[in-house]
């Protein structure tokens, strides 16, 4: 299972890729190989504001459909619309062609309440 | 999952990485490499299921005097040796009890398959109807049964049971050796491929997977790959689609009930020919699949319930079937709904998939080998 290290991770399987103001989110290996064959992924508009640890977006596999949750709270500038043709970028590429969206974050103190890659290995370890 | 039952091959399906989980109060493998890519090498190649947790029962008997033929909706008079056939056990209120497929292995004898949840039920319905005379017996422990599905499945097959098999017609058994035991092999399955499912003693299970396996070609599918390839022959599942609460004609499968015989619960369907309500099979306009549950509206009318939904491999959208208790015809428009999520979908005639191969004849086998 892949865990990049420069990114902060929630205990629902998120992942938050931070530069400055902004923020590419997604979810994680971990996620995508619980789901297994993702087919569908429905993300809040660009534009919307997100809060962390809220739902934006529910992403399908073929067997269920699950909620995904804001790593942090902003504003959507961007979604990645490559997923409404190509959903299994996903199980792909979790971290890269299959990211979520991209937010301009608007508070500070969210990337505190987050794991980092260490934290969430271990957290991922204890599950299983 | 301490007391969910295992099969003989859990260890060879931990050993190939599989996902397990409980199903029917068994822990059965649900995916190996995964749903899409299992699918899709049964509808183009072939590959092997473990089915195992299903049940099967030996009658011995004349089944109008063991009472046999009153269990079953279909006539067992008109089933020749060595075919199959598929039907239902109904209730007093012509719910169904359970689906299942029997064999007739002799003139008087005969194999009853049916689903691994129902099987207590299932035997407790047939000793209290079958006159105490009658031979039945619970063999469902003793017996271990793999499907071997695909349009390579009798290439692959041909190698273990030997080049009779190509003999058999769609829905016909036939008794060959493998591995040093006499064993049933019939050409049926619930895929809409061609393919064939083997019955062979519990102790020898094991021995006959890898044997299958080991031809290259022949890859292992789990319960999922299984729910979206009978999903999309729109083939009900029990305990889903048809339940003790659902009669074959709500179901659409008054094919498979001879209204021209007695059985238990025909007075019943007779009081109510006419349901109120149906099973139909729809066309997501997107990829977004309904799901078991979703209401289904009519004109904005609440009109019923998805009883089985998911994505579509070979249609890449989501497909489904459920109730509804409006007319609803082929081509109507609907809309599937659960809290925010609405779902348009198009009312059509099964099977969604339309190139299964289950059917082909003898001459198409000899091109495609």
């Amino acid at each position: 299972m892949h865990i990049p290290d420069d990114l902060l991770y929630t205990k629902e399987h998120e992942w938050v890729r931070i530069k400055g103001k902004t923020a590419a989110i997604g979810i994680t290996d971990y996620a995508q190989g619980s789901l297994g064959d993702i087919t569908f992924v429905d993300i809040a508009k660009a534009g919307n504001a997100i809060e962390q640890f809220k739902q934006y977006a529910t992403v399908e596999s073929v067997k269920a459909a699950s909620d995904v949750y804001a790593p942090v709270s902003g504003k959507i500038s961007k979604i990645n619309g490559e997923l409404a043709i190509h959903p299994e970028l996903v199980n792909q590429s979790p971290y890269d062609k299959g990211y979520f969206a991209v937010v301009d974050i608007n508070n500070d103190k969210d990337p505190s309440r987050l794991m980092s890659a260490a934290e969430y290995k271990k957290y991922v370890e204890g599950l299983s | 999952m301490m007391d969910l039952k295992k099969t003989p091959l859990i260890y060879e399906h931990e050993r190939l990485g599989a996902k397990l989980a409980p199903f029917g109060g068994w822990l059965m493998p649900i995916q190996y490499s995964g749903i899409i890519a299992e699918h899709v090498w049964t509808r183009s190649e072939v590959s092997l299921f473990d089915i195992c947790h299903m049940g099967e029962f030996v009658i011995r008997g004349e089944p109008e005097k063991s009472g046999f033929n009153n269990i079953v909706t279909f006539d067992l008079r008109t089933l020749p040796i060595f075919s199959c056939r598929y039907g239902f056990t109904l209730n007093d209120a012509g719910g169904i009890i359970d689906d299942l497929i029997v064999y007739r292995t002799a003139e008087n004898e005969w194999m009853v398959v049916v689903n691994a949840a129902t099987i207590d039920g299932d035997e407790a319905h047939f000793r209290k109807h079958l006159s105490r005379s009658t031979d039945f017996q619970n063999v469902s422990s003793a017996l271990g049964k793999l499907d071997l599905q695909g349009p390579r499945s009798l290439d692959s097959l041909k190698r273990l049971a030997g080049p009779g098999v190509a003999n058999l017609d769609y829905y016909k058994l036939g008794y060959f050796n493998v591995l040093g035991e006499k064993i049933i092999i019939s050409r049926t399955g619930y895929t809409g491929e061609l393919g064939y499912e083997l019955y062979i003693s519990a102790d020898k299970v094991k021995e006959l997977w890898k044997k299958l396996l080991a031809d290259g070609r022949v890859k292992p599918a789990g319960l999922g790959a299984r729910d979206t390839l009978r999903l999309e022959m729109t083939y009900p599942l029990y305990g889903q689609d048809i339940t003790a609460d659902t009669t074959p004609l709500e179901a659409d499968k008054g094919k498979f009930v001879d209204l021209n015989k007695d059985f238990i619960g025909k007075p019943a369907l007779l009081k109510k020919s006419k349901p109120s309500r149906k099973l139909i099979s729809f066309i997501a306009e997107s990829r977004r699949s309904p799901r078991h549950n979703y209401r289904i509206l009519v004109n904005g009318k609440d009109a019923g319930v998805v009883t089985s939904g998911s994505f579509s491999p070979s249609l890449s959208c989501g497909i489904g079937m459920g109730y509804v208790d409006l007319p609803c015809a082929p081509g109507s428009r609907i809309t599937l709904k659960e809290n925010d999520v609405e779902i348009g979908a198009t009312v059509t005639k099964g099977p969604f998939y339309k190139k299964g191969t289950a059917k082909i004849s003898e001459d198409s086998h000899a091109h495609t080998g």
